[in-house]
């Protein structure tokens, strides 16, 4: 642990070696599926005609809704249920009566190969009412126009909570201020697209579902119970993901469950694999708010009431329920403590593709309402930007500090540990803060407009339920682990070796981990959320841990010796000080007694070899085999945080915004590889640079997606990335789990819109009040200003 | 009616390959499904992205923008011919695990076919030239920053070389 050890999965990815989806051999040559997708963001369908269809040569079959029975006929699942969620909609996996965006699934149909499925996908003729379109959260509230004709106001939810009276301390409080903001749509857009291979296997009964998923186990159930399989007769195996960010949690899509039912239906393994306009328009975008802000506070800047409304636009569909904004409306109080807090959100519906999380999940929204207040609040006080910061902060000797609010897990919004004034004043040293004045003035006097901003953030990762980890030593003395939780890149496989190869004491090349595979775990949650270290990290712990107890009672009475005299070095079990030792991989053939050998190592557990003949040969409460399983399942989420701050230069004529200096300070509890977590701050501020500066979804009003394409919707090249993201680590352990680690995947993305806006206005002296910023947009501002 | 075929004869990673293709059917497709080499990905299908990008008589090229039949006699390698016939890394494989310049490793080979070839025709290049060097391909995972080492650092392990 803490060690920067070198990715043991990266031999394969660089000879070509990966198994993504559509790499994968499913035994005999699979049919590929194409889907015909609604072209209108609202309509009726009269009728669709597939008569053309199986006419077109290689073409096995076309399925519309009319095709689906039982539980494949009835919506896809709301996964999240909320009370709050009173008017929750699914669509169902092939349209049924009624399209809400451009996009949505109509019709599938599975041929020889790709190609001709979109051959034949062109042939299907469909006719259409067309119903005019919500689009944006403006058409939304206004409810001129309704997406669903039973959800009045297109609200699907409206949520609020309370701590105090807020309202009240603001109109007492010396000072007050409102801020009205807004952050655009953006998306995942991992470069691998979903894609699904199904394998119905009629013998044994079975079918095995190869899916680009952060969930198998949750596909796994989906599938079951859609297709009316149990589920011990479903495997998912989620192979190398290439990158999720949140779009693959959403589960399971439309095709997630036509791909295995065809493949049962036909006796053929299925394969459907997305292109990227199709990921534009029929996979999950994020992060779409229009914000109300109102605080009260004292002549110090310390809040004293705070006040907010947001409004959110959720798309066509709510399978992941009110997940986004409950983060959004909790996560954004950040770091400090707000006084008496109100927060109160609608999730609307609008024609356009379903919003679920993406990196950061609500908290990048949340942050930037927070930190656009602190710095409203600075400005208006003519105070520094960090001593309004560090008037709010919840103080060390505070934690744990319980918000009294209800966090996305449905248990207490509790912080478990941090120091936000050390993560200040590192932050402050990095960037250095004081000596910007002087940089300003260098700067000024070359004719260049200069600006710095900074944003604050804590992060709630690790929500349960669980997760689960089986470790097993072989007879060969090497480690295998399993645990259930997928992985999109994020070095799992090292960093939970480096947890095993720790606590069991064996090296770290012994160790091998499976993850996202129902056959070696089934039991499992997902990766999302920044938990898959704090919970299959802790998890892997438990069950090394489980193992290296068996493994000292198997050599205690092997080697005759005391447990506590034991110790486990390199793959060999010891007596301390004596030099006697038994190397793991015996201890794993004298865990499983034999009646038949099968090779030299295992002739040593036969029934003339070995163990006393007046015991029985499996001890009480003991199982055959050196191995061990255990759950790690906390009772709430642990709180990460961190500072960012950043310099960044405008161009007096072109507006063109560049990023001088990105400094990051970060507080994820303990490493368990450095390496690998400055990786994932280095890709999360690049996301966060895209929301800031590029990426937004441009729908026109009728609700179609004018940039679904990589050459369009303007995603961060190295070019738009500065050129040195600056790191420094605080580690402030988290007391809720064995390891006193906390998440650090989402990280990287949360505040950067906050900080950029921040630095903007910094530099231009004009309030930044919507993200993202373009140069048009900063023209324009510029343009109003002057007028 | 049935599409017509073309006859196909490939030079991928110094192997002869002969396949039967529609006119229509892209290169990448024939590489990943006809030939098996699934290391060349595709994000895009329309050439912006980089992650399909293979060397094409020793320059890039995007195979989801060229057509199979298109490449008759054409010398191909894919990330798959990167590493020496004895299995040994190339300088630019060793750089990104080194570096961490990948993460979830679908873009990946994109960048190795892109730096081999940037490398060959500038050995040394500037940190800025390092930046341009990859300045075409998208990578949603790191942040380029560990790929810009990368290709600094296979620029230095290729010097050392020879």
């Amino acid at each position: 642990m803490g060690q920067p050890v070198q990715r043991v999965e990266d031999q394969r990815f660089l000879t070509g070696g990966g198994r993504y989806v559509d790499d994968i051999d499913p035994g005999s040559p699979a049919l590929h599926a194409a889907v015909l997708r609604s072209p209108h963001a609202h309509a009726r369908i009269l009728d669709i005609d597939v008569s053309g269809v199986l006419d077109v040569p290689g073409v096995h079959a076309v399925y519309t809704y009319d095709d689906l029975a039982g539980p494949m006929a009835e919506p896809l699942p709301v996964l999240i249920p909320h009370p709050a969620l009173t008017h929750g909609r699914t669509q169902y996996a092939l349209a049924r009566d009624e399209v809400n965006h451009v996009g949505e699934a109509i019709a599938f149909v599975v041929a020889e190969d790709r190609y001709l499925a979109e051959d034949a996908v062109d042939r299907i003729v469909v006719d259409y009412e067309v119903l005019p379109a919500v689009v944006g959260i403006d058409a939304a509230r206004s409810a001129e126009r309704l997406v669903h004709d039973d959800v009045p106001g297109n609200v699907g939810a409206r949520l609020e909570q309370t701590v105090g009276d807020a309202p009240a301390a603001i109109a007492a409080a010396p000072h007050r201020l409102e801020l009205d903001l807004e952050i655009e749509r953006s998306a995942c857009q991992p470069i691998e697209g979903r894609g699904t291979v199904a394998r119905w296997d009629p013998d044994a009964g079975r079918l095995v579902v190869w899916t680009a998923t952060q969930s198998s186990t949750g596909v796994r159930a989906a599938v079951a119970a859609k297709l009316g399989l149990d589920i011990g007769r479903v495997d998912v195996i989620t192979p190398d993901v290439g990158g999720g960010f949140g779009v693959k949690i959403v589960h399971p899509w439309p095709e997630e469950l036509l791909v295995p039912m065809a493949a049962r239906a036909l006796r053929r393994p299925v394969k459907f694999v997305e292109d990227r306009r199709e990921h534009f328009i029929s996979s999950a975008h994020e992060r779409g708010q229009v914000q109300h802000v109102e605080v009260g506070f004292d002549d110090d800047g310390r809040l004293l009431g705070l006040d907010v409304e947001f409004w959110h636009d959720h798309g066509a569909y709510t399978p992941y329920g009110l997940i986004v904004p409950i983060i959004t409306s909790t996560q954004l109080l950040g770091p400090y403590k707000p006084g008496a807090y109100r927060v109160a959100f609608e999730s609307l519906y609008t024609n356009t593709v379903i919003v679920t999380p993406y990196r950061g999940a609500g908290r990048p929204q949340g942050c930037f309402a927070m930190e656009r207040t602190m710095d409203a609040i600075a400005a208006y006080l003519g105070r520094d930007r960090t001593e309004v910061r560090a008037a709010n902060f919840i103080r060390p000797d505070e934690f744990p500090y319980d918000h009294g609010l209800v966090f996305q897990d449905g248990r207490a919004l509790e912080y478990d540990s941090g120091d936000y004034p050390a993560c200040l004043e590192k932050l402050r040293k990095l960037i250095d803060w004081d000596g910007f004045g002087s940089f300003r003035r260098e700067c000024a006097e070359q004719g260049r407009t200069v600006g710095i901003g900074l944003a604050c953030y804590v992060e709630g990762t690790g929500v349960g339920p669980y997760e689960g980890a089986h470790v097993r030593v072989d007879t060969t003395g090497k480690v295998q682990v399993a645990t259930g939780l997928t992985t999109q890149g994020q070095s799992h496989r090292t960093a939970f070796a480096q947890i095993v190869a720790d606590e069991l004491g064996v090296p770290f090349d012994d160790v091998e981990v499976v993850t996202g595979d129902t056959r070696r775990m089934p039991y499992a949650v997902g990766t999302f959320a920044s938990r898959a270290a704090v919970m299959s990290g802790s998890a892997v712990f438990k069950a090394a841990r489980r193992t290296k107890e068996k493994a000292l009672r198997l050599a205690a009475d092997a080697l005759e010796a005391d447990v506590e005299d034991l110790e486990i070095v390199d793959g060999k079990v010891g007596v301390r000080g004596t030099g006697l030792g038994i190397p793991l991989g015996t201890l794993s053939v004298l865990s499983n007694p034999l009646r038949y050998a099968f090779d030299e190592a295992s002739k040593a557990a036969t029934q003339f070899s070995v163990g006393d003949s007046n015991l029985p040969p499996v001890a009480e409460d003991e199982q055959p085999g050196l191995e061990g399983t255990d759950f790690y399942s906390p009772v709430h989420a642990t709180f990460a945080a961190g500072m960012h701050a950043a310099v960044v230069e405008t161009d007096p004529d072109t507006a063109e915004i560049r990023i001088l200096r990105y400094a990051v300070v970060h507080d994820c509890g303990n490493l368990i590889n450095p390496m690998v977590v400055e990786g994932q701050i280095h890709g999360g501020v690049a996301q966060g640079v895209g929301g800031a500066l590029y990426e937004r979804m441009a729908y026109d009003e009728s609700g179609q997606l004018l940039n679904a394409s990589f050459m369009d919707f303007l995603m961060p090249y190295v070019t738009e990335i500065p050129d040195a993201i600056e790191i420094d680590h605080l580690q402030t352990p988290s007391p809720l789990n064995p390891l006193g680690i906390k998440g650090a995947g989402e990280a990287g993305v949360i505040p950067v819109s906050a900080v950029i806006a921040a630095a903007v206005e910094d530099a231009e002296g004009i309030p930044i009040t919507a993200m993202p910023i373009s140069p048009s947009d900063l023209f324009t501002l510029r343009e109003e200003r002057r007028a | 009616m049935s599409e017509a075929l073309h006859d196909v004869r490939l030079t991928v990673n110094g192997v002869v390959h002969e396949i039967r293709v529609p006119a229509r059917r892209l290169l990448s497709d024939a590489l990943r499904h006809d030939l098996g080499l699934t290391g060349t990905h595709v994000g895009c299908e329309h050439g912006v992205c980089g992650a399909c990008t293979i060397l094409v008589d020793g320059g890039t090229a995007r195979a989801c923008l060229m057509l199979a039949v298109a490449a008759r006699g054409c010398e191909i390698t894919t990330v798959e011919g990167l590493a020496d016939p004895d299995g040994a890394l190339s300088p630019v494989q060793r750089a990104f695990a080194e570096c961490h310049g990948l993460q979830c490793g679908f873009c990946t080979p994109g960048f190795l076919t892109t730096v081999t070839a940037g490398l060959r025709r500038d050995p040394s290049p500037t940190h800025d030239r390092a930046r341009d060097m990859i300045a075409g391909n998208l990578c949603r995972c790191t942040g380029y920053v560990n790929i810009v080492r990368a290709v600094e650092r296979a620029a230095s392990l290729q010097r050392d070389v020879s």
